[in-house]
């Protein structure tokens, strides 16, 4: 592989890359500077070229499998702590390697504390944890954090390496697919390992109305984000195996041409992907009586209300409560649509729901094809009835009598 | 202060059928759109160019029928208008379309600052912009919320990280992809649409570029195939609760307490 490119006319042979190497994989040969197979794409020296002449080259191709083995995971930091998509993405990476032989390694990088953070990974029975623990790597800055990384994944060669697809991951992922010159897709909602070793990629395209089997058969690794609340977590282990290592930072690696000037966490009231129970209204909820019988309802099961995208633009809610392609992702134990017509890019975001119940006058509808309970009646002949029954259930399971 | 906009034009509809036989794309009509993502990138570049002075280029990939897409750029206050264009570039995935805008942002000497959307309606990666700063070795923040602070020196941004909110500053030259709603994109202007009428829109082909490695652009330059399309697939258990509207309400409220739901 063609891992640097030297551009011949700007160096001046000043020999400082040479120097701040970390790994020794430059020295000054006849021809100039060479690279040589220690080179783990840091990219400090690039950094550090006072005149611009080093660059990241390497050309797609094939690359011999058999040298890339196992599944890395990166895991996210969020607020001081590790996002849950970590534990869905080592969950769904246990799977996948389980198929192939495959071990399963995670990366971490952050500021002080992410070294603890890495512990807590452990127990979920993966081989390896390496930690790139720095004050440089404090707030998300993408060009440092892909330096962290792609140091991690040119010295261990991953086959696959799985991201979550949230905003820091969208943002990380590509930078590092590009520096591998490997391909990448994003946003996938269903995986698959060939014997092989080819990824098998799922995710929706053209706005949700189609799900794209993509491959990537040559280049390696095979980069994918994955999104949040689609895997199943991965479930701790009895007595895990597995080790930290400790990834040598040097200043120039954490080095950063972004500077975070202030970083505030966002309180928001517990997201509607984090909840358990949600109760949609559609275009079909059209009264204030109507919205009063649904938010009964989401109160009565201890759930929240959340909307379809036209509701939300008529004033509704606020994006956060808004379900589909344009809006969130949940996968809740239970959800009930009411008056909700079931298009493509409302069901994307939500058809990952355990149960599905949905509540339409109109029996034709298209979210009848994807419920689990189909209701084809007016939600005003339902919703009363319903939210009686259950309160009185309730109220029941209070008192210790049981009305079953 | 040079100001270099990617932006592309998408389908009109993305009311598409898999013929559930034979998995063969339908699609539905053949008119386009700007990506309305990128509406957004234009106005933030108008807006800082009108700020602190330069030029704001629109640099775009694909067919020359993105011409329209270029006049009404125009008739928003762009300055000048660019399309890479060729066969060659046909069937990119991300590695190999960023790889094109990066060597179209070479050939034009570069850019202070290079501004995209935060994604395609049609790629629907959010992929693209980073993936092009890297090409460049340029520092980049994605999902771009708000422009707090610009000179001609240096950009302050806001990032919503979802449940981080990062102000970030970088020196140029750099990338940013700027989130929707930003700031209201302008309607295009008669004055503008008038005054540019003789204006070109320039093309650049495959052999323009810098870098005359085939391998490297479009359908062969990609590394990821899509290996086929399938729709959506339904949910496996599905009943159908019968009878009159009480007799429903009593069947769903046995399920929910039955199933544990509740
Ligand atoms: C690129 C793109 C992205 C999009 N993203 C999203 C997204 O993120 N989220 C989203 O939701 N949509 C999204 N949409 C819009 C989506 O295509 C649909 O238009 C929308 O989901 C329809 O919302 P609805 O079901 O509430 O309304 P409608 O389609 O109008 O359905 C209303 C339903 O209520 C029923 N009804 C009426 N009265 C009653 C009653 N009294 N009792 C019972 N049932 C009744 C009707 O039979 C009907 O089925 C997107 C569209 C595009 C093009
Ligand atoms: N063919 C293209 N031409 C110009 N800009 C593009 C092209 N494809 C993607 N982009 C830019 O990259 C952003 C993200 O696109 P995507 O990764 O396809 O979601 C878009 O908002 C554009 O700014």
């Amino acid at each position: 592989m063609e891992l640097l490119k030297f551009n011949q006319e700007r160096c001046d042979l000043c020999r400082l890359c040479i120097n701040k190497c970390p790994f020794q994989a430059l020295s000054m040969e006849a021809k100039g500077i060479a690279v040589n197979e220690k080179c783990r794409m840091c990219g400090v020296c690039i950094k550090v070229c006072p005149r611009d002449a080093i660059r990241f080259e390497q050309k797609a191709g094939s690359a011999n499998k058999r040298e890339w083995n196992d599944i890395l995971v990166y895991a996210e930091q969020e607020n001081g702590d590790i996002h849950p998509v970590a534990y869905e993405l080592i969950g769904e990476a246990k799977r996948l390697a389980a198929k192939v032989g495959y071990r399963v390694k995670v990366v971490i990088v952050g500021a002080g504390g992410t070294g603890e953070n890495a512990k807590k990974l452990l127990s979920y029975g993966v081989e390896k944890v390496y930690v790139y623990e720095h004050p440089g790597f404090t707030g998300f800055k993408a060009d440092c954090y892909t330096d962290a990384v792609a140091d991690c994944i040119a010295a261990i060669k991953p086959s696959i390496v799985l991201i979550g697809a949230t905003a820091l991951g969208r943002s990380l992922a590509p930078r590092l697919s590009t520096r591998f010159h490997t391909g990448l897709t994003a946003d996938c909602t269903q995986l698959d390992i060939k014997g092989n070793t080819d990824l098998v990629q799922i995710r929706p395209a053209f706005g949700g109305n189609i799900m794209a089997q993509i491959m990537i058969t040559d280049a390696r690794p095979q980069f994918a984000t994955v999104r949040y609340r689609v895997m199943e977590p991965a479930k701790k282990v009895e007595d895990p195996t597995g080790t930290l290592e400790l990834c040598p930072v040097t200043d120039d690696l954490a080095r950063s041409r972004i500077k975070v000037v202030e970083a505030t966490a966002i309180c928001r009231s517990k997201s509607i992907s984090e909840e358990e129970i949600l109760v949609v209204a559609g275009r079909g909820v059209k009264t204030e009586k109507e919205l009063e019988l649904v938010q009964r309802l989401a109160d009565t099961l201890g759930g929240q209300l959340c909307y379809t995208r036209p509701m939300v633009e008529q004033g509704y809610g606020d994006t956060s409560r808004q379900i589909g392609l344009s809006g969130r992702t949940v996968k809740p134990k239970l959800i009930i649509t009411c008056g909700v017509s079931g298009a493509i890019q409302f069901t994307a975001g939500m058809n990952g729901s355990e149960c599905i119940v949905a509540i339409d006058r109109n029996p034709e509808a298209l979210i009848f094809n994807i419920a689990n309970y189909c209701i084809a009646d007016d939600l005003n002949n339902i919703l009363p009835g319903l939210i009686q029954r259950l309160q009185v259930w309730k109220e029941g399971k209070q008192d210790g009598v049981s009305i079953q | 202060m040079r100001i270099i906009v990617c932006m592309k034009q998408v389908p009109a509809t993305m009311e598409v059928e898999v013929d559930p036989q034979n998995g063969i794309l339908k699609r539905m009509g053949s008119e386009t759109k700007t990506n309305p993502y990128d509406l957004f990138s234009l106005e933030t570049a108008l807006r800082i160019r009108d700020k602190v002075g330069g030029t704001v280029t629109v640099l775009t990939m694909g067919p020359a029928q993105a011409e329209d897409m270029m006049r009404d750029a125009y008739s928003m206050g762009a300055d000048d208008a660019v399309i890479l264009s060729d066969k060659k570039f046909a069937g990119a995935d991300v590695l190999a379309t960023s790889y094109t805008l990066a060597q179209g942002i070479r050939l034009l000497g570069g850019a202070d600052l290079v501004i995209c959307g935060k994604q395609t309606t049609d790629g629907d990666t959010a992929q693209v912009g980073p993936a092009i700063a890297e090409h460049l070795g340029l520092p980049h923040t994605a999902w771009v919320k708000e422009v707090c602070y610009v000179d001609s020196g240096k950009v302050q941004v806001r990032q919503d990280l979802v449940s981080v909110s990062q102000v970030s500053e970088m020196q140029y030259p750099c990338l940013i992809t700027v989130d929707k709603d930003i700031h209201v994109p302008r309607l295009p202007s008669y004055r503008l649409k008038k005054l540019s009428e003789g204006r070109k829109v320039r093309i650049i082909t495959y052999k323009d570029l810098p870098d005359q490695d085939l391998s490297r652009y479009g359908l062969v330059g990609s590394p990821t195939q899509v290996e086929r399309i399938f729709p959506p697939e339904a949910a496996q258990e599905r009943v159908q609760l019968e009878g009159d509207s009480e007799q429903k309400t009593e069947q769903l409220f046995g399920l929910l307490v039955a199933k544990k739901l509740v």
